[in-house]
Formats: structure tokens, C-alpha cells, sequence
């Protein structure tokens, strides 16, 4: 007897043998399977948590077309109006604080990755001492409290002297998004055909060529992807920031600061701004990620249908 | 293999690896010294091998101690609790809508933290969205509030760590072989014997992760309790800002973070020696 007690998923319940589903699998009309009413319940929680996710963001949103009298937002509501994203830059520290932020990120983010990538392909693809110190440092870095990372580094360039500002920024956002870079791009690597390395080597390709003509495209979507979450993490980080910026100020900061004395609405629009742009940034790359997907695909059918011809 | 080729790793790895020697592990030392140091703003701080400080600051700040715990445990749990059916729903139900769903999980991430937690003390406050709404009902009484007490505090938490906790539970449910919970189900296992003895600990691994990442950014975090929080939801992570930022204090912020730091790298030790690494790593390609 191997019929199930409990009722299971319907994605594991293969037809009956001998049923109509298996004999004449197009013709038959499903029959919808009737659901109690606990079957509902996860869906519904789902839907409530996704509410719960995008409210805060829907509030953003929503209050950058606030008509907020005296340039200063409150929980109140006094209609509808795009004065605020016609006048996006008219808060000058505002904008110089996005500049910065936005300068801290680039930079960072192009440091990390150069640093990062060979790394990676070092932890990747060879064996080395220090290997499992190299991985120890990834992981805590990944896993360590902003805190403690930023209060560390001011430690350090308070011991030093050294003045603060932009450059300590960037210093101290490249010493957390490497990480990242050596995870997303080491995964990749790891997770690519040796034999295709291998079979460049054997064709008479140099380390170099090889790396230029094969490895590296093979890699570029995990050294995007990678590039993409430094951007991110840059650009929201707070904490490690405040320690280590001095006089300087970054877009969180700027918005951190002035809680206390009232939120101009631009830092909403701003807000907006950097949020639509991020989706549209993530619809370009699914979309870009599928077609070479779809392309490869049809490659590997092309070379399989040459072999299958020759032979 | 010749001597050339053996130096390949190690110039590979050299700048990341000067990087994280300078920037992340030396400063996690040097934190140490500072905090041994005396001195005050004016006249300089000189290392005197103080150890008091670590002393008066734990007893100074122990009751910031254990509310910074408290919080990061609560929330975390808070965030298993909320987070985990529905990794399961969209590991197991979402069928062609998974990426749009995971998508949707990671929207947070594009909006900047403060503004997060800005977006919250609006619904929150006392005439707000939800409270104005529930007063003027009739269901809440005039005086009732939520901004400034530990709750909010706890909201905000939450709400951030949602995704961090939804996408490694996902990964951990998404590699379980469904023919394994078929195998259950023939064996006479109802769903609940069959979800406690199967999937939950085929799935552990990745509340592990999730709990890690969460607990210990959590407990660290003072955003949430500066922008929601009153006078008396203060997280050590506030008294580290303050005393290193505004008071100049650095001997004591430096002692407040070190003892932070040990305590929260030996979960993480303890954690990796249990668990590896994977599960943390995985959720973050």
C-alpha cells in the first residue's frame, strides 16, 4: 500500500498509474483539487509580510509628494505635489551629501572588485598557505556587527592621526565590500567546468590569454552581480560610515542627522530616486541574465545537434 | 610545478589580503590598545595598560549590555517566526512566481537604512497612519503610544532583518529533495511529524545562518533606537556612538566595543566551528 496518509503537495503527486492523467496526458481537463481552508494560510501570510515589506517604502514614496509646509516633513499629510522633485537639489549640503555618497560608492566598489576578483580566482582555483586564514577574515567580516568595524577602524586612524574624511570613507567601505566581491565571484569560479580552462591551456592559450578569453567572460556576471552589491551596501551604509567620515557627510548621514531638526522632503525624493533607479537597474540585469541564458542555450543546442549530425 | 608558478596565488591574493590585514583585522587590535589607554580630549590619550575602564564600563553600561541582547534575541526570534513560512511558501509554493517573490523580499535593500526607520516612526507616531487610525476608532485610548518604548525598537529590528533571515532559510528549503518529504508521507508520517522530523532539520542550517547575521547585527545596531526609541530603550551601540563621537571619550567607547566585539566573535566562532561557513556564504551569492 503506498498510499499516502496525508494529503501531498501537488507538485509531488505523480498520476495514478494506469489513470487517464498518464495514458492521455494533454486531453484530460484538470479537475481544480479542493483546498481546505489551512491551505490558504501560507499564501496569506505571505501576502501580509510582503504588506508589512512595502509599506515603509510606499511611505517614502508616498510623503516625497507631500506638500509639507516649511521644507520639513511630518507624519501629517497636506496633498499632493511635485514642488519637491522640481526643487530636488535646492538643499545644497543635501546634494553634496548625495555626491559624496554616490563618489564613495563608485570608488569603493571599483577598489573592491580589482582587489577582490584576483582573490577569488586564487581561492578558487589554487592552494596556498594562509588559505584558511584568507577564508576566516571573509567570513568575520561578513558576519562582524558595523559597530565594532567602525568603531575598530576610527580606533586605528585615531592612533594614526590620520585626518578624516572621503578618503578614510572609502578606505573603510572597500574593507567591507571585498568581502562580498571574494564570496559572489569565488562561488562563480567554483562553480564553472575546469575542463574548459584546461582544454584553452591545452589549445596552446597562455595563463594570461586564457584568463582574457575564457575565464573572464565566464565570470563577468558573478563580477557584475558582485559590483552590484558593493554599490548597494555602499550607498546605505550608515554605521561603519559615521565612525570613520569626521566633518564629511554621506547621503545616510546627512538624513541621520537631521531627524532631530525636521526631514526636508528632498531627502524622500532622493530616496525615490535611488529606489526606482535601483529597480530599474535589477529589471535590466534579469533581463540581460535570461537572454544570455536563452543564447547559451540555443549554442549547446547547435553544437549537440553538429556532434549528433557527425556522427 | 615551477617556482613562478607556485607565487601565482599569493600575488592574486596580495592587495585583498593587505586590505583586510590593515583596514579589518589590525584595527580589530589596535580598538584593544586604545581602549588600555588615559587621557582626555584636551591633553591626548597615552596606553597606561588601564585595564579599570573595562571594568567601570561593563558596570557603568550593563543594564545598555543586556537590553542590546535582549533586542537582538527577541527580534531575531521575531524575525524566525514571520520569516520562515513564508521561505517555505515560496521554497515549496511559489512555483514560477519564486524570483518575483525573493525580489520583492530584497525591495528593502534598496531604500537607504534611515530612511527605513524614518518610514516607521511616521506610522508609528502618536496621530500617525496606524494609531491616529486605531484612536480615532475608539480601539486605542487617547494616551496610547508605541514611539519611544522597546516595542518600536523591536519593529524597526524586525523589519529590517526579514531578508536577511527569509533568503538563507530559501536556500536550505529550496536543496531539499521532495521525493525525501514524499518518502515521509508513504511512511506513514502526517504533515506535522513529517515538517518537525524532515524539513525542519533538513532547513536548520539556514536558520543558523539567518540567526547570525541577524542576532549579531542587531545587538550592535543603534539606528533603530535613536530614530524610534526614547530615553530608555538606549543599546550599547548608542553609548559607543555617543562616547566615541560626541564626548570624545575614546578609552571607554574603545572598551564598550572590544567587550562587544569578543562577545559577539565568539558566537561567531562558535557558530562557524558548529555549522561551517556555507549556509551564510550561499545566502549571500
Amino acid at each position: 500500500m503506498s498510499r499516502p496518509l496525508a494529503p501531498v503537495p501537488e507538485f509531488l503527486e505523480p498520476p495514478e498509474p494506469g489513470s487517464d492523467a498518464q495514458a492521455r496526458p494533454r486531453k484530460v481537463k484538470r479537475v481544480r483539487k479542493r483546498h481546505g481552508p489551512s491551505h490558504y494560510i501560507l499564501p496569506a501570510w505571505t501576502g501580509l509580510v510582503i504588506l508589512w515589506t512595502i509599506v515603509p517604502i510606499l511611505v517614502m514614496v508616498v510623503y516625497s509628494f507631500n506638500k509639507a509646509p516649511n521644507q520639513r516633513e511630518t507624519f501629517h499629510w497636506y496633498g499632493f505635489t511635485t514642488y519637491w522633485y522640481q526643487h530636488v537639489f535646492q538643499i545644497p549640503d543635501l546634494t553634496q551629501a548625495l555626491v559624496n555618497s554616490l563618489l564613495v560608492a563608485s570608488a569603493s566598489t571599483t577598489i573592491a572588485t580589482l582587489i577582490g576578483v584576483p582573490m577569488a580566482m586564487a581561492l578558487a582555483r589554487h592552494r596556498f598557505l594562509g588559505r584558511s586564514a584568507v577564508d576566516a577574515t571573509v567570513f568575520v567580516d561578513i558576519a562582524a556587527p558595523s559597530v565594532v568595524v567602525g568603531a575598530s577602524l576610527l580606533a586605528l586612524f585615531l592612533t594614526l592621526n590620520v585626518n578624516r574624511g572621503l578618503i578614510t570613507i572609502i578606505i573603510a567601505h572597500v574593507a567591507f565590500n571585498v568581502a562580498f566581491v571574494i564570496i559572489v565571484v569565488r562561488a562563480r569560479i567554483v562553480g564553472l567546468d575546469r575542463s574548459i580552462e584546461r582544454a584553452a591551456a591545452d589549445l596552446g592559450a597562455g595563463p594570461w590569454t586564457t584568463f582574457q578569453k575564457v575565464l573572464f567572460p565566464l565570470i563577468l556576471p558573478g563580477i557584475l552581480a558582485g559590483a552590484m552589491l558593493c554599490f548597494a551596501m555602499s550607498i546605505d551604509d550608515f554605521i561603519i560610515t559615521e565612525f570613520v567620515a569626521g566633518q564629511t557627510l554621506t547621503f545616510p548621514l546627512w538624513v541621520y542627522g537631521s531627524v532631530k531638526v525636521g526631514i526636508p522632503p528632498q531627502v524622500f525624493v532622493m530616496g525615490t530616486m535611488i529606489f526606482v533607479f535601483g529597480i530599474a537597474l535589477a529589471l535590466v540585469n534579469t533581463y540581460v541574465a535570461r537572454r544570455t541564458a536563452k543564447a547559451e542555450a540555443a549554442s549547446m543546442r547547435i553544437a549537440a545537434a553538429a556532434a549528433a549530425a557527425e556522427a | 610545478m615551477t617556482w613562478r608558478q607556485r607565487l601565482v596565488p599569493y600575488m592574486l591574493g596580495l592587495p585583498s589580503a593587505f586590505w583586510l590585514t590593515v583596514f579589518f583585522a589590525i584595527p580589530m587590535v589596535s580598538v584593544l590598545s586604545v581602549s588600555l589607554m588615559t587621557g582626555n580630549p584636551e591633553t591626548g590619550f597615552n596606553l597606561t595598560w588601564h585595564f579599570g575602564t573595562f571594568w567601570n564600563a561593563l558596570t557603568t553600561y550593563k543594564t545598555q549590555f543586556v537590553r542590546s541582547f535582549e533586542y537582538g534575541a527577541i527580534s531575531t526570534l521575531a524575525a524566525v517566526a514571520i520569516g520562515y513560512p513564508m521561505a517555505y511558501f515560496i521554497a515549496f509554493r511559489g512555483g514560477r512566481h519564486k524570483s518575483t517573490l525573493l525580489f520583492i523580499i530584497l525591495l528593502p535593500f534598496l531604500v537607504s537604512y534611515v530612511i527605513r526607520m524614518l518610514s516607521w516612526n511616521f506610522l508609528l507616531a502618536d496621530q500617525g497612519a496606524i494609531l491616529g487610525t486605531l484612536k480615532n476608532i475608539g480601539i486605542l485610548p487617547q494616551s496610547a503610544r508605541v514611539l519611544s518604548t522597546p516595542f518600536a525598537v523591536v519593529t524597526g529590528l524586525t523589519y529590517d532583518a526579514i531578508p536577511y533571515m527569509v533568503l538563507p532559510i530559501f536556500v536550505a528549503l529550496e536543496k531539499i529533495d521532495p521525493r525525501v518529504i514524499r518518502a515521509a508521507n508513504d511512511l506513514y508520517a502526517n504533515p506535522r511529524v513529517a515538517f518537525t522530523r524532515i524539513v525542519l532539520p533538513l532547513s536548520s542550517a539556514g536558520i543558523f545562518a539567518g540567526f547570525l547575521l541577524v542576532f549579531v547585527t542587531n545587538v550592535g545596531d543603534y539606528v533603530a533606537a535613536t530614530i524610534l526609541g526614547g530615553p530608555g530603550t538606549t543599546m550599547i551601540g548608542n553609548v559607543i556612538e555617543t562616547s566615541y563621537l560626541q564626548d570624545l571619550n575614546y578609552p571607554v567607547a574603545a572598551a564598550l566595543s572590544s567587550i562587544l566585539m569578543i562577545v559577539l566573535l565568539l558566537v561567531i566562532f562558535l557558530y562557524a566551528r558548529t555549522f561551517g561557513t556555507d549556509a551564510v556564504q550561499e545566502a549571500v551569492v
